[in-house]
C-alpha cells in the first residue's frame, strides 16, 4: 500500500539537475543543478523568499517542480521514505495532544505499514532516537512543554526514527538562544558519524561557515556552492543579498538586515 | 434512597426511553471519537455545514417514501457522503476562500431542503424533527443501524489511528512518509459523513456540530494525549446523552436540545475549573 523505492548503489544521495519551480507565476527556483555526497552537511543560505523552503519541499517530494529533475539514489523522491523533513517550529501546532515519544513514533508510520501498531522493535527505535538527541527523560511530556531547542531535537529524533538518510531542516536555529543553537550544531556533528546527510536552511552566515562542509548561496538561482571559504567571499554575498548586507570596518561581511521571515517567529504559547 | 432510585428508574420503564438512552450513548461515543479529529483539525465549520447540507437529501427521501422514518437513514447517509467529498473537492480547488465556498453551498442546500419539506402540509413538525432530532422516536431497527454504522466508524478510526493522527499533526510528514494523503483525507471526510447520518435522529441537523465538537473540546481541555482525549470525550458525550434525556423527561424539553445543553454545561464547567486552577 505504501511505496518504498530501492536505492541504486553508486548513485548520489541527492542529484538535482536544471530544477525550475514557479509559484503563482513567479519564478521561485531557477535552473538549479547540484548534487550532494552521502554524510555531507550543507548549509543553504540566502535572503527571505530566496526559495529555500521551496527547494526543500521539492527535494522531499511534497511539491512538484515545473521542469528539471530531482533524484534520490537514482530515482524520483516520491517513492522514498528516507527523506526527513524538519519543519519550521512556527508551522507546528504545539497544543496538539501528543507526547514527545508519540511524535517520534510518527516517524515510523510508514515503516509500520497499514493496520499495524508499534511493536517492540519500533519502541526500541524511538528510545534510541530520543537517547541520541538527549530527550529520554522528557519522552512523556506534551510537546508544548518543551523549550525551543528541545522541540527541534524532538524533530531530529523523529527523522532518526524514520531512518532518514537525508535530513532537510528548515531554519532549525531560528529563535533559539545560543546554548540551544550550539546543542543542535553538536548534534549535527554526531549525526555525521551515522552517515546522515544534512541540508540546513539558515540565515546565520558565521554558523554556516563554521559548522558545514559546504555552503549553497541561494537566491532563486545558485549564486555559489562550495566550501565555505570560497562561497563566503564578499562578491558572492553581494550577489545573493544585494544591498542588504551590513559590513564591519575591515570590510568583512558581518550580517544581513532581514534575519527572519515574518512567519518564522515563535508562536509557542 | 427509594426516591432517588425511583427518579432514575421510572423513565426507564418506557421502552422509548430505553431506546433513546442507548441511541444517545452510542451516538455520543461515535461523535466524540470522530469529533476529536474535527476539533484538532479545526473542521467545526465543515461539520456544521455538512450536517446542514444533507437536509435536501433527507427531504427528498421524506417526500418519496411518504415520511417513513427508518429509510431516512439511507438518504441521510448517501447525501452526507456525497456532500462531504463534494465540499472536500471544492475547498481544494476554490477560486474563493474555502469557508466562503462552504458557506454558500451549505446555506443554499439547506434552503433547498426547507423548500422541499415545506411542500408538505404537516411540514412544521417534521422539519423540527430533522432540525433538532427526535431521539425518543428511535425504532429498534434504527438502533441496529446506529450500532452497525457507528461500529464501522470506530473500527476504521482504530485501524487508521496512526495515519489519521500523523496526517492531522503534520501533513508534510505524512507526505514525506508517502502515506496516501488524499485517500486518507477523503476517508476521514467519509467517516464524518457517516457519523452525521448516524446522529441525525438524536440531535438533528442544526445541533449536530455540538455533538461533534463540544465533548471533544471538553476533553481537549484536560488531557495531553489523543487516545485519552477520545476516551474522555466519549465519557462526556455519553453522560450528556443520559443526563440530557432525564432532563428532557422531567422538564418536558426537547431531547436534542437537552443533550446539547448538558454537553455545553460540561464544557463551561471544565473551562471554568481549568481557569481557576490555572490562576
Amino acid at each position: 500500500m505504501y511505496p518504498h523505492s530501492h536505492h541504486e548503489i553508486n548513485q548520489p544521495i541527492l542529484d538535482v539537475s536544471h530544477l525550475t519551480v514557479r509559484y503563482n507565476g513567479r519564478i521561485a527556483l531557477d535552473d538549479l543543478t547540484f548534487h550532494l555526497h552521502e554524510g555531507e552537511r550543507v548549509a543553504v543560505v540566502g535572503p527571505n523568499g530566496a526559495g529555500k523552503s521551496t527547494l526543500f519541499k521539492v527535494v522531499a517530494g511534497v511539491l512538484q517542480q515545473n521542469s528539471g529533475e530531482v533524484k534520490i539514489f537514482g530515482s524520483r523522491p516520491h517513492g522514498h521514505v528516507c527523506i526527513g523533513y524538519i519543519p519550521q517550529r512556527s508551522q507546528v501546532d504545539w497544543n496538539f495532544p501528543v507526547s514527545v515519544a508519540d511524535v517520534v513514533m510518527m516517524g515510523r508510520s510508514a515503516k509500520l505499514g497499514p493496520f499495524n501498531w508499534p511493536r517492540k522493535k519500533d519502541w526500541e527505535f524511538v528510545r534510541h532516537a530520543l537517547e541520541t538527541v538527549e530527550l529520554s527523560n522528557l519522552s512523556t511530556r506534551q510537546i508544548g512543554q518543551l523549550s525551543g531547542g528541545q522541540q527541534q531535537r524532538m524533530f531530529i529524533a523523529r527523522a532518526l526514527a524514520q531512518e532518514a538518510e537525508l535530513m532537510l531542516m528548515d531554519e532549525p536555529l531560528t529563535g533559539l538562544d545560543t546554548p540551544s543553537q550550539e546543542g543542535i550544531l553538536d548534534l549535527l556533528d554526531r549525526l555525521k558519524k551515522e552517515n546522515v546527510t544534512v541540508m540546513v536552511a539558515t540565515h546565520d552566515l558565521d554558523q554556516a561557515e563554521a559548522h558545514f562542509d559546504r555552503i549553497m548561496l541561494l537566491n532563486h538561482r545558485i549564486v555559489s556552492f562550495g566550501e565555505p571559504q570560497i562561497v563566503m567571499q564578499t562578491e558572492n554575498l553581494l550577489n545573493a543579498y544585494g544591498g542588504r548586507l551590513r559590513s564591519t570596518d575591515d570590510g568583512k561581511v558581518l550580517s544581513i538586515d532581514d534575519c527572519c521571515d515574518d512567519d518564522e517567529h515563535d508562536h509557542n504559547h | 434512597m427509594t426516591i432517588i432510585t425511583n427518579f432514575l428508574v421510572q423513565p426507564l420503564q418506557y421502552e422509548f426511553m430505553q431506546r433513546g438512552m442507548i441511541a444517545a450513548v452510542l451516538v455520543g461515543i461515535v461523535c466524540a471519537v470522530v469529533g476529536s479529529y474535527v476539533v484538532l483539525r479545526g473542521m467545526a465549520f465543515f461539520g456544521d455545514a455538512l450536517a446542514h447540507t444533507i437536509l435536501p437529501g433527507i427531504a427528498l427521501g421524506y417526500l418519496i417514501t411518504g415520511g417513513a422514518r427508518d429509510t431516512l437513514f439511507w438518504w441521510a447517509l448517501g447525501t452526507a457522503i456525497i456532500a462531504a467529498l463534494g465540499i472536500g473537492a471544492i475547498s481544494k480547488n476554490a477560486e474563493i476562500k474555502e469557508d466562503t465556498a462552504i458557506g454558500i453551498i451549505f446555506a443554499g442546500m439547506f434552503a433547498l431542503g426547507v423548500a422541499l419539506i415545506s411542500t408538505v402540509r404537516s411540514y412544521a413538525v417534521d422539519l423540527s424533527h430533522f432540525l433538532f432530532g427526535d431521539v425518543l422516536s428511535v425504532s429498534t431497527q434504527s438502533l441496529w443501524l446506529i450500532l452497525i454504522f457507528g461500529g464501522l466508524v470506530l473500527l476504521t478510526v482504530f485501524a487508521f489511528y496512526k495515519e489519521f493522527t500523523t496526517l492531522s499533526f503534520d501533513p508534510i510528514l505524512a507526505a514525506t512518509l508517502r502515506l496516501p494523503v488524499g485517500l486518507l483525507n477523503n476517508l476521514l471526510l467519509t467517516l464524518i459523513a457517516v457519523t452525521v447520518a448516524v446522529s441525525l435522529q438524536t440531535v438533528g441537523v442544526a445541533l449536530m456540530v455540538a455533538m461533534l465538537v463540544t465533548p471533544a473540546a471538553t476533553a481537549y481541555l484536560i488531557t495531553h494525549r489523543l487516545s485519552t482525549m477520545m476516551f474522555l470525550a466519549a465519557v462526556f458525550a455519553s453522560l450528556s446523552g443520559v443526563i440530557g434525556l432525564y432532563l428532557s423527561f422531567y422538564l418536558s424539553i426537547a431531547s436534542g436540545a437537552a443533550i446539547v445543553l448538558t454537553a455545553t454545561v460540561f464544557f463551561m464547567f471544565t473551562l471554568g475549573w481549568k481557569r481557576l486552577r490555572g490562576i
